[in-house]
């Protein structure tokens, strides 16, 4: 079920997703279903001998998860675009917040359209940004 | 090391089918039970979904111009990365014909000083018509050391 155009406001977002602590499993699994094997975000002794403290968590789980937090509130078909910066690096172990903002509501070509600012957050601190759009369906 | 002289080389056109049981895979990977992903014949992807093109690319020789950046394992990151979608995204027993190019490769210099060197790849996806249906945008950067906060 869709939510109505009336219905969304900045202000009246729905709560934030947490999600914690992300452990190795989480991140294997999304490296299976994805595709991308690069080594630093599972094998322990290639991320220690790079420097890191542990496998680095690959940065499209996060950003897979804040999208799910918009397409569960919006609709997964109703997505026209989403755009993600990282800003830190994760680690497993840690626990996420996962929400969003309405940044503007508009018509254009005859579509009625939010855009969201997007955050995942860990202790408060913003490590992920996204900006998305949807249409919303009369 | 990036290699700068892989600025706007174009890959050979791949293939991607959109299949149900990836998309049910990639959904529960990313935490989502929603049911549009998971009822019916032909559920939509997911947002972040065309990322499984890494399968399709494998199939063909020379698809992938990124390989030519030779961005390091260890001190590369995945900087940005955008999709967008020309309608609905797609949906399961869609195929799709692809094609991926490098934008930009360029250099900026670091708040903590050294040489970040980024490089851009857009891929096209576009159905049997030629329409296209989505476009997909990764920005990688590369440090000079490994990086300790800022990817």
């Amino acid at each position: 079920m869709s939510v109505l155009w009336n219905e969304i406001e900045a202000g009246k977002e729905p709560e934030a997703l947490v999600y914690g602590p992300l452990s190795r499993t989480d991140i294997v699994r999304y490296q299976g279903a994805s595709g991308d094997m690069n080594r630093i975000h599972h094998d322990e002794p290639f991320a220690t001998d790079a420097g890191y403290p542990a496998p680095l968590v690959v940065g499209m789980l996060p950003a897979g998860i804040l999208n799910t937090w918009a397409t569960n509130w919006l609709g997964p078909k109703n997505i026209r675009r989403t755009r993600i910066r990282w800003k830190s690096q994760l680690w497993p172990g840690d626990t996420l917040s996962f929400s969003g903002t309405v940044a503007k509501k508009y018509e254009e070509d005859g579509e009625k359209k939010v855009d969201l600012d997007l955050v995942c957050e860990r202790n408060n601190e913003v490590v992920l940004q996204v900006w998305s759009t949807f249409v919303v369906p009369e | 090391m990036v290699d700068k002289a892989a600025n706007k080389a174009v890959g050979e056109p791949f293939v991607m089918d959109i299949e149900r049981g990836k998309i049910h895979e990639f959904a529960r990977a990313t935490h989502s039970d929603h049911t549009d992903y998971f009822e019916g014949d032909s559920p939509v992807v997911p947002p972040t979904f065309l990322t499984t093109q890494f399968f399709w690319e494998d199939l063909v020789a020379n698809s992938n111009p990124w390989n030519l950046i030779k961005m390091s394992q260890k001190r590369g990151m995945h900087a940005e990365q955008e999709y967008i979608f020309h309608g609905p995204p797609p949906t399961a027993g869609t195929r799709l014909f692809c094609k991926s190019r490098i934008e930009d490769v360029f250099e900026k210099q670091g708040r903590r000083g050294g040489t970040l060197t980024f490089a851009v790849m857009v891929t096209e996806f576009r159905n049997a018509d030629g329409t296209l249906v989505a476009e997909a945008k990764l920005t990688g950067v590369e440090t000079a050391k490994p990086p300790e906060e800022e990817s």
